[in-house]
């Protein structure tokens, strides 16, 4: 490779911002998944912060506490958090298991990958079922888009004092809100789910041996990694808050 | 140039995985950081009613924060990119404090409005 020849203009640059090489040294669709994640991003803020506008400026608010205190099938009253505690657990702990798996992938081993894509599909579907419990509860008490449990009902969820005015209106907008994210965020969760068996379909199939790297195994854990954290902030804001 | 690629693999290489010693490290970090939230919400905040009141919200809302850190930075692998895709993903973060400001501000304006 003689550069004598070559006039400074001609010369083939190398620095990463003129062409020489990606300047974010990423794959292209690691890069595509990023930046989808990011309007993805923006999509889950202004819901979140619409349900935060509202409600500042609601006279009254249901308490956290009051709506989601029973863990379905098992206790009725009296047991605030704990089943979304369990929630969180469960889509924490298949985040550990996805990124566990993008780790062997690294080192190519097919079987630990499979296990533990195996895993967060499992996780996957226990989250889907425990929030299915959770919509199911709340349905049968009353909540639902745009509808909300009798005045008897209703009243349990606030602080005492509320008039039924103020109870009625926030309880329509926290249902709707309530059912819009949570809905909104299952079914990306739902969608996780389903790109996750896509790839252990692929990985059992030998996809990725043949392509020489589980790459793709990195790409769907970045959209899995971010359902955890959209829930994340989705248990601060509806359940702690 | 064939030794400058060669040291540019060595540095990625270098921070290119996540040990599994990390990982489970991230994981216990995330599940106390969860427990913390669970003890001011079962614990503290039924007792002390002026804490609820002030300091319980902002004290959720920097740990929910933290969380996010530790899934973006370590299992997002954010953290170990190039600095220039960090700088693409959290520079547009930054509109969405825009939209908090904006609409927090308007908020406070309905409450007017319902009077």
């Amino acid at each position: 490779m003689s550069t004598a020849a070559v006039s400074q203009i001609d010369e083939v640059k190398s620095t990463p911002w003129s062409g020489g090489r990606s300047p974010f040294d990423v794959e292209y669709g690691k890069m595509m998944m990023w930046f989808f994640l990011l309007s993805d991003a923006f999509t889950f803020s202004s819901l979140l912060i619409s349900y935060g506008a509202l409600r500042f400026s609601a006279s009254a608010w249901p308490s956290a506490a009051l709506v989601f205190q029973s863990v379905p099938g098992l206790i009725e009253h009296g047991a605030p958090l704990v089943f979304v505690g369990l929630m969180t657990f469960i889509l924490i702990l298949s985040s550990v298991t996805m990124v566990l798996a993008v780790e062997a992938g690294h080192r190519n081993s097919r079987k630990e990958v499979i296990g533990w894509m195996i895993a967060t599909v499992i996780g996957g579907f226990m989250f889907l079922g425990c929030q299915a419990l959770e919509w199911n509860h709340l349905h049968s008490e009353g909540f639902w888009w745009s509808t909300i449990p009798n005045p008897d009902i209703l009243k349990e969820f606030f602080t005492k004092g509320v008039p039924y005015g103020a109870q009625a209106s926030s309880a329509h907008q926290f249902a709707n809100l309530f059912f819009t994210i949570t809905g909104f965020h299952g079914f990306h969760v739902f969608t996780g789910v389903v790109i996750n068996i896509i790839i252990t379909i692929n990985v059992l199939l030998g996809t990725y041996d043949k392509r020489g790297s589980y790459l793709m195994i990195e790409k769907v854990g970045l959209y899995w990694h971010f359902v955890d954290l959209v829930w994340v902030f989705v248990f601060t804001f509806f359940y702690l808050v | 140039m064939s030794t400058e690629t060669a040291a540019v693999h060595a540095e990625h290489g270098e921070h290119e995985g996540m040990t599994k010693k990390r990982i489970v490290k991230v994981f216990f970090i995330l599940l106390a950081i969860t427990c913390v939230e669970f003890f001011i919400a079962l614990v503290l905040v039924p007792r002390y009613a002026t804490f609820a009141h002030t300091w319980a919200n902002p004290i959720y809302i920097v740990l929910t924060l933290l969380k996010a850190f530790y899934i973006v930075a370590f299992f997002m692998h954010l953290k170990f990119e190039r600095t220039s895709l960090i700088f693409a993903i959290i520079v547009p973060i930054l509109f969405i404090i825009g939209l908090i400001l904006v609409l927090t501000n308007e908020s406070h304006h309905w409450i007017d409005l319902r009077m």
